[in-house]
């Protein structure tokens, strides 16, 4: 698992309250560990806090897996 | 009660303000109340230190959104994150529709109403973190009865109430409650510019039969900032001597 991965995971434990073996890449946040649309905008502000970034609202929206999540700080943050 | 709580109440250099911050103040909370002078945030420090409150007054234009910015970050290193927030600011423009400028109309809605939503939202993140805290808007009889001569300030404070119960809803589930105080007709320095004749008529309308004092209100916001009042939210108590009853 590379830094990143294990870093947007560790948030999304946090942030959800999800165990860390129900949180996997493909799982989506709300469909999957039950946020609801307020525990995404907090997920979106933590990550932004983390990877020291700011994410606008228009590509928030878009991530909305774990996986998307990990491809965004790729992406996105050096 | 509010044991080393971090409070900011806007507006606290006199009248409502003032009395809310020695009331949050003598409840255990650290007070910061805020004025638009240095002088008067100076007066601010001085009336907490008299009344034996933890506090300090700091000079905040709740217009400018990087005073509101620069404020917050001093509290934050200096106090710790504001847990309990008293948007209290407010001014008056009154004067009938027909003669009212655009100047009139936006002051009092950018002082009374923007300021809420800007300040709401940025003590908001810390308190969504520590699943904990209160929000007191002050708002006014006058907007839930109206009252001549003052539309932009009506409208302002009926604005307050519609913000106050939709972000009571948005954040509910994190502990954070947001309710409105409504003041009826209170002895201050912005009734005292009211002509006689119309203090002489709202008096008739008090069923308590004498106006208001800034303690009443003082008293009803710290009980909303209490633990004990956890489980109102979105609410407007009125404290206006049955002037009008909602």
């Amino acid at each position: 698992m590379s830094d990143i991965e294990q870093r947007v995971k560790k948030i999304v434990c946090e942030q959800l309250g999800a165990n860390e073996a129900d949180v996997k890449n493909a799982s989506s946040f709300v469909d999957d560990l039950g946020a609801d649309s307020l525990d995404t905008v907090e997920l979106v502000m933590a990550l932004e806090e983390e990877f020291d970034c700011e994410i606008p609202d228009e590509e928030a929206e878009k991530i909305t897996t774990v996986q998307q999540a990990i491809d965004y700080v790729n992406a996105n943050v050096k | 009660m509010l044991n080393q709580q971090v409070a900011l109440v806007t507006g606290a250099s006199r009248g409502i303000g003032a009395a809310i911050a020695v009331a949050l103040g003598k409840q255990g909370a650290i007070v910061i109340g805020t004025a638009t002078s240095t002088s008067g945030a100076e007066a601010i420090t001085a009336a907490l230190n008299a009344a034996g409150v933890n506090g300090i007054g700091m000079a905040l234009d709740v217009t400018q959104p990087e005073q509101v910015d620069a404020v917050l970050k001093q509290i934050a290193t200096q106090f710790g994150d504001v847990s309990i927030l008293v948007n209290n600011a407010g001014i008056t423009k009154d004067t009938l529709l027909m003669r009212m400028k655009d100047e009139d109309w936006d002051a009092v809605l950018n002082t009374n109403l923007k300021s809420v939503f800007r300040m709401s939202q940025a003590v908001l993140r810390p308190m969504m973190k520590a699943r904990q805290g209160r929000i007191v808007n002050i708002s006014s009889v006058v907007g839930h009865m109206g009252n001549a001569g003052q539309t932009n300030y009506a409208a302002a404070k009926a604005g307050m109430t519609g913000f106050t119960k939709s972000m009571a809803m948005e954040v509910g589930s994190r502990g954070i409650t947001v309710n409105c105080v409504a003041p009826g007709f209170i002895e201050t320095d912005m009734t005292a510019e009211l002509p006689e004749e119309i203090k002489t008529k709202m008096l008739e309308r008090i069923a308590i039969g004498r106006l208001g004092q800034v303690d009443e209100i003082a008293a009803t916001v710290a009980f909303l900032a209490s633990p004990a009042a956890a489980y109102i939210t979105g609410e407007t108590i009125h404290v206006n001597g049955g002037m009008y009853c909602a």
